[in-house]
């Protein structure tokens, strides 16, 4: 009997996560179907009408990729740094406190990162922004976004708040992995007469570089669906189109859910919010599927 | 005379060389890189907790703080408290961790007992990995499309327990997996010896001896849900009053406060904004300060 709760359990796990996407695409298709723009290549977001809905994930789609890939390229050599720092040049004694630290990052919920990053840290920003984009404009990612770099809401804040926010779990995993490096190979390095850093760069570095990546992208994953703390900073619609810049503001898939919940009162217009998770599910499941993907392939070796 | 001293040369250079400079140098930069990182990483940390408690401490100060509600507390008055944010931040916390802590346990116990190395055993392994990933707003438009629009309840702040369970069941999962896998074999093998059939040394022996570490997991797992803060948005209604069931009504939570508060232009909406984050940081800290003493005063006891 207790075998079968057991099994039940399981079963039940494996279930919810089918259940998820079903569910989601059950409740998502009456309002595609009543949809009168494309749904995957236009920008608009209208729906308060029932009968008149017009909503595009194109634009939502922009600004959810840009900030996590802007703070995944701003986490991930600084957490390899810390993880390096944790497992091979912090002395053992304070090595689990310093870790200790990097955790507590974590422990920090969502929304008071994004009030910090609305109210502190996106003024602080703001000078370095507007050098940015008055010295480096002609770089397209520099240039003038669809907000006023002035707000502080703009993709460029927000990566900033987000890589602090996926630091620790890409440190977690990392550390992780670099911990594990084979005793002999690190002495025979040494032996070799490495220095520090060579013995890294020849032993402990090709060891964990599955792990690395698998971590970052958990981080990445993690940074796709973070709601709140975006929710906060990223200044409401502009209305305009994106110009891809990391200047650009608006919002989200998982902002623009949180910002109109109010409006959900009825099926087709919640339908079209719903239908924009469903992207925002399926896009951490395929993220995340290839970070499992990596350490999976990497350890069958 | 030269030919003598060419002879007495040795054959070999001495085994030991200096390491060169460029190489000194590059050990350096590396340290000194690697370093930084570290300090990259505690500046921002420093620099929110600061915020946080430099500008919540003024509302945590006042009595009423701790004992009052928000209830016909004028918005720019700086009165009343965060009592029913509190208490509903606790109660959602624990009646989401009545719920997902069996579960959890026993899709551990499925892992490490019963179904290792078989297949479902894999696919279950693959989707609690997966469910880890679900972001908290995808979980809370799952519940909103089941439990609000298909089976139609209204919304309420156990809606918002049901979408934190999905949040919190592979958390509990994973830590009671890792600890079960601590669990030495013997254990298990000296039970069944004696002739104990497995469910009982599951509860009676493998369980115990992984306990410290499982309540650990599941207090994290606590301290995380209660910081979240998007089904809260879809699936509950912000309250001012008091509110103690938490099937039916609105009702508060910390980050919900927060978030109801932040648009609130008066120097009092600024106090309870900070006030409520304070608090919340505060409880999140307790909670892992216990997770901590429980895992030092009891450790898993591998021998």
């Amino acid at each position: 009997m207790f075998r079968g709760l057991a099994l039940g359990s399981g079963g039940f796990v494996v279930a919810l996560i089918a259940a998820i996407g079903i569910f989601l695409l059950l409740q998502a298709l009456p309002s595609l179907q009543a949809n009168q723009v494309s749904f995957l290549t236009s920008g608009e977001w209208t729906t308060g009408d029932p009968n008149d809905m017009r909503f595009g994930i194109l634009y939502l789609l922009w600004v959810t990729v840009a900030t996590a890939a802007f703070a995944l390229v701003l986490a991930m050599p600084v957490a390899l740094g810390i993880a390096l720092f944790l497992t091979q040049y912090a002395p053992r004694a304070l090595a689990r406190v310093f870790a200790y630290i990097i955790d507590l990052l974590a422990a920090v919920p969502s929304i008071i990162f994004g009030l910090w990053g609305l109210q502190v840290l996106g003024p602080a920003l703001v000078p370095t922004a507007e050098w940015l984009n008055t010295n480096l404009g002609w770089f397209p990612l520099f240039s003038d976004g669809n907000v006023s770099i002035r707000g502080g809401g703009t993709i460029f804040t927000a990566g900033i708040v987000l890589a602090v926010m996926i630091l620790p779990i890409i440190t977690a995993i990392t550390r992780e992995i670099f911990e594990r490096t084979p005793k002999d190979q690190i002495e025979g390095a040494l032996a070799l007469g490495a220095t520090r850093w060579e013995v890294i760069r020849t032993t402990v570095l090709p060891f964990g570089r599955a792990g690395y990546v698998s971590g970052s992208m958990l981080g990445l994953g993690r940074a796709l669906g973070e709601t709140v703390a975006l929710y906060l900073i990223l200044s409401g619609a502009s209305g305009r189109a994106p110009e891809l810049s990391l200047f650009d503001g608006d919002a989200t898939i998982a902002s623009k859910i949180a910002n109109d919940a109010a409006e959900f009162n009825n099926e087709i217009s919640a339908g079209a919010y719903i239908a924009a998770g469903l992207v925002l599910f399926v896009l951490t499941f395929v993220v995340n599927a290839l970070a499992r993907w990596i350490t999976t392939s990497r350890t069958g070796k | 005379m030269s030919t003598e001293l060419e002879l007495e040369r040795p054959a070999q250079p001495p085994s030991f060389q200096g390491i060169s400079t460029g190489r000194k140098a590059k050990n350096l930069a590396a340290t000194v890189m690697v370093s930084l990182c570290f300090v990259v990483a505690v500046i921002p940390l420093v620099w929110v907790l600061w915020t946080v408690a430099s500008r919540g401490m003024e509302s945590l100060l006042r009595a009423d703080w701790w004992s009052h509600s928000l209830s016909g507390v004028r918005a720019n008055e700086d009165l009343g408290g965060a009592y029913h944010a509190i208490y509903g931040t606790i109660a959602q916390g624990l009646v989401t961790a009545v719920i997902a802590v069996p579960i959890g346990i026993l899709v551990g116990i499925y892992l490490v007992e019963y179904g290792a190395g078989t297949r479902f055993a894999r696919v279950t392994t693959f989707t609690v990995d997966i469910l880890t990933g679900v972001p908290s707003i995808v979980a809370a438009l799952f519940v909103y499309s089941v439990w609000i629009s298909i089976f139609g309840f209204s919304r309420s702040a156990f809606a918002n327990c049901l979408a934190l369970l999905l949040l919190m069941i592979p958390m509990v999962v994973r830590s009671t997996e890792e600890m079960l896998r601590v669990v030495p074999n013997e254990l298990r093998e000296a039970s069944y010896a004696l002739g104990i059939p497995k469910w009982k040394t599951i509860v009676k022996v493998v369980i115990p001896t992984a306990l410290s570490g499982i309540v650990t997991g599941v207090m994290l797992g606590v301290a995380r849900i209660m910081g979240e803060t998007a089904p809260a948005l879809i699936l509950m209604a912000y309250s001012a009053r008091i509110n103690m069931d938490i099937f039916e009504g609105s009702m508060a939570n910390l980050p919900l406060l927060m978030v109801k508060e932040f648009t609130n232009p008066e120097a009092a909406g600024f106090n309870r904004t900070w006030g409520a984050a304070l608090t919340l940081i505060l409880i999140i800290m307790l909670f892992n300060l216990a997770a901590t003493l429980v895992s030092r005063l009891s450790a898993v006891k591998t021998k």
